[in-house]
């Protein structure tokens, strides 16, 4: 982690030029370097057989079946949130997948472009069931637990601020670190992003004895981030993106891709490269898309696989459903 | 003979030692300005903003300690004043207090009696030989975090609560006055003691004055004995002050680190000392309280300071670990929260790094110093 620091100063002490097209570095070099979490249950973390998994790590292979045509071809840096725009900024990584909120200040002040969103977030609290809280509005005198250099220490300020409710923040770097205060008793409330509670409820010693308040105090948008000024690069994270939900919503699979190639709908045919070369503009080959589903699946299989009713997170949909199904997930026309 | 106006100019040693001065300070301005240089143009390439606007700007955040009154509305400029007295206070308490325990197990080292010198020469291997990070997790998750809740209290006459979520106890309505009182008090009492003694040369003079002085002092402070009391409200204790287990965990975890070392240099400098110093202080009747002070110690001194200079400066800047124990010092609140909520990088870091280099550069002035002091003083 410091070494990193230290490799990302010296590079903005040393370079001497910008970049050129990331497109044609990652070929040069090819893989795709990925920036992720430390480790976060359905987003990225390192499973049992040592192999990365989650939601921002299926983003990444993904990209890199549409871009290297192989979703194996990618390499994965874990980040502290501090570390993380830094590491992008200075060339370090390649794109950035790991549940980061799409904010105006990010997006303006920090030379980051967001391509979209995976998975629409909003900031909750978990407190133990004994403490017999059932609604944020009832933590006047609290003490949080909260980890460093997220959008959450503001978020957490502004609602107790607006509810005249007083509170203590125990800040740690590391989430792991916050978890073992709260577990510890520390902190009467954990926060970070909904998604986070559920995933590091698993980690505390008894995770039935914590809800999480129904209260959402932000909204949280989730998405992949590129270095700003490129903005091929930036297409084609954008519709790699749009290629996932656009599959679910043509009923392409990773298993009937394939077959779909004969399909009578000229949208799928667009979409798999039979009728158009759709591809091109971006510089990805005409088969892109369906790389891109033959290997990692479409948005729904993606979310099943890492946070669905068969993982231990066990989150529904909710608002990460399409837009026809009440859902705010909308991909933009692939035509 | 030559003459020196016989040598051509390259070969002069007064004039070569200059050109290579010249050129190595041309070297060193070069590395540093295109170090500078491309960092800015880097920086404006990336439309990376620069500037030290930041700091006016409001902060948002809370902070669970603080020496200075602190609010969300106030400065990340602030923040990062409270961060720097939070850093300055954890490395002054752990520098006094690593210097008194080194001292004891240093000595207690040298001792002939087996149990102490054995106890000191394990506590010594056992926490030098283990990294400082692990040690901070020890006492923090491991022995503070074993503590009780706030319902499971452990209660000192009911004044004093010790729990999970620190050390409440009763503190006074009137900060202010009781501090202007107890400093004036302090002025007052040697003051008084030096003047009387020497002038009247009579204890009972000194203390009659003292006490009425005392009365008037306490009347002109405005000083009250209303103490606020720590009591159960909502989720935690209110009231009284706090000493956060954060703090607590950081400073133990410092102090018995370094002490370990001082402990190591205190044994050398006391080693140091020639066998024959000792036989030549008894021969003067000298006994062995008298020994070590006027014949032991400042000798011992002459080897223990430049060391234990360095192991301060370690604590220091090792007091930086506390970020990972949710102490509030500059790494964690500066370079952690406040950089992540402007992204102002290569300020905030350069900022940071200038502050542990003033602080450095103070602690290893003032040694120095001491030490000369000490060269002087010595007898030397």
């Amino acid at each position: 982690m410091k070494h990193l620091r230290i490799k990302v100063l010296v590079g903005l002490l040393l370079s001497s030029s910008g970049f050129g097209a990331t497109i044609d570095q990652v070929r040069k070099k090819g893989f795709i370097q990925c920036g992720v979490s430390q480790g976060l249950p359905g987003f990225s973390e390192i499973s049992g057989k040592g192999k990365w998994q989650g939601i921002d790590v299926d983003y990444c292979r993904g990209l890199a079946a549409a871009v290297l045509g192989d979703p194996a071809k990618v390499k994965f840096t874990p980040l502290s949130a501090k570390e993380r725009f830094t590491a992008l900024q200075s060339g370090e990584i390649d794109v950035l997948s790991r549940n980061t909120t799409w904010t105006l200040s990010r997006d303006t002040g920090l030379a980051v472009s967001f391509v979209g969103v995976v998975y629409y977030d909003g900031q909750g609290f978990m407190v133990r069931k004994k403490s017999g809280v059932t609604s944020a509005k009832q933590l006047d005198g609290a003490t949080i637990c909260v980890n460093t250099g997220t959008t959450t220490e503001l978020n957490v300020a502004d609602y107790f601020r607006a509810n005249k409710m007083k509170y203590k923040m125990v800040v740690f770097e590391k989430s792991d670190e916050v978890v073992a205060a709260y577990d510890a008793g520390r902190c009467d409330v954990y926060t970070t992003d909904q998604s986070g509670l559920y995933a590091n409820r698993v980690k505390l010693k008894k995770p039935d004895s914590h809800i999480v308040l129904p209260e959402v105090i932000s909204k949280e948008p989730l998405g992949p981030v590129v270095r700003q000024g490129d903005d091929q690069w930036a297409d084609i994270n954008r519709w790699t993106l749009y290629a996932l939900l656009e599959a679910e919503e043509l009923g392409l699979t990773s298993v009937n891709v394939k077959k779909m190639k004969s399909s009578a709908n000229p949208a799928v045919l667009r979409f798999l490269g039979v009728e158009k070369d759709m591809g091109k503009q971006m510089g990805l080959s005409r088969d892109w898309a369906m790389k891109v589903v033959k290997s990692v699946g479409n948005y729904g299989e993606i979310f099943e696989r890492n946070l669905g009713a068969k993982t231990t997170l066990k989150i529904s949909r909710g608002q990460n459903a399409l837009w026809r199904d009440g859902g705010l997930h909308y991909a933009m026309p692939v035509r | 003979m030559h003459d020196l106006k016989d040598i051509p100019l390259w070969r002069q040693p007064r004039v070569r030692g200059l050109f290579v001065q010249i050129l190595l300070i041309v070297l060193v301005c070069w590395v540093i300005g295109t170090g500078v240089q491309n960092t800015i143009d880097n920086m404006s390439k990336r439309g990376l903003a620069s500037g030290f606007g930041f700091l006016s700007d409001p902060a948002g955040f809370d902070i669970i300690f603080s020496m200075l009154p602190w609010s969300e509305d106030h400065s990340n400029g602030r923040a990062f004043l409270v961060a720097l007295l939070n850093t300055l206070l954890v490395s002054f308490l752990g520098i006094v207090l690593a210097t008194v325990i080194g001292f004891m197990v240093g000595i207690a080292r040298l001792s002939s009696n087996w149990l102490a010198s054995t106890l000191a020469s394990i506590w010594v291997e056992s926490i030098r030989n283990v990294p400082l990070l692990l040690q901070l997790f020890i006492w923090y998750f491991g022995v503070i975090q074993n503590l009780g809740g706030t319902r499971q209290s452990m209660a000192f006459y009911d004044v004093v609560f010790l729990n999970v979520r620190g050390l409440y106890f009763p503190w006074p309505k009137l900060p202010h006055e009781m501090l202007i009182f107890l400093v004036s008090f302090a002025f007052l009492f040697f003051g008084m003691r030096y003047f009387t003694l020497r002038h009247f040369r009579s204890k009972r003079v000194f203390w009659i004055t003292l006490v009425l002085f005392t009365c008037l002092l306490w009347l002109l402070s405005g000083a009250t004995l209303a103490f606020d009391i720590p009591a159960i409200r909502g989720f935690n204790f209110q009231g009284g002050a706090v000493l956060v287990p954060e703090l607590v965990a950081l400073l133990l975890g410092l102090a018995t680190y370094t002490s370990a070392f001082v402990a190591e240099i205190v044994r050398a400098g006391f080693l140091s000392v020639n066998q024959g110093q000792f036989e030549a202080a008894a021969s003067l009747g000298l006994n062995r309280a008298q020994t070590l002070k006027f014949v032991i110690i400042p000798q011992a001194l002459r080897v223990i300071i430049p060391p234990l200079t360095s192991q301060y400066l370690n604590l220091t800047k090792n007091s930086s670990l506390g970020s990972a124990i949710a102490y509030p010092e500059i790494v964690l609140i500066f370079a952690g929260t406040v950089l992540t909520q402007t992204g102002m990088a290569v300020e905030i870091v350069a900022m940071t790094m200038g502050v542990y280099l003033v602080i450095s550069l103070l602690i290893a002035s003032v040694m120095n110093k001491y030490n000369s002091w000490i060269m002087g003083h010595g007898g030397g």
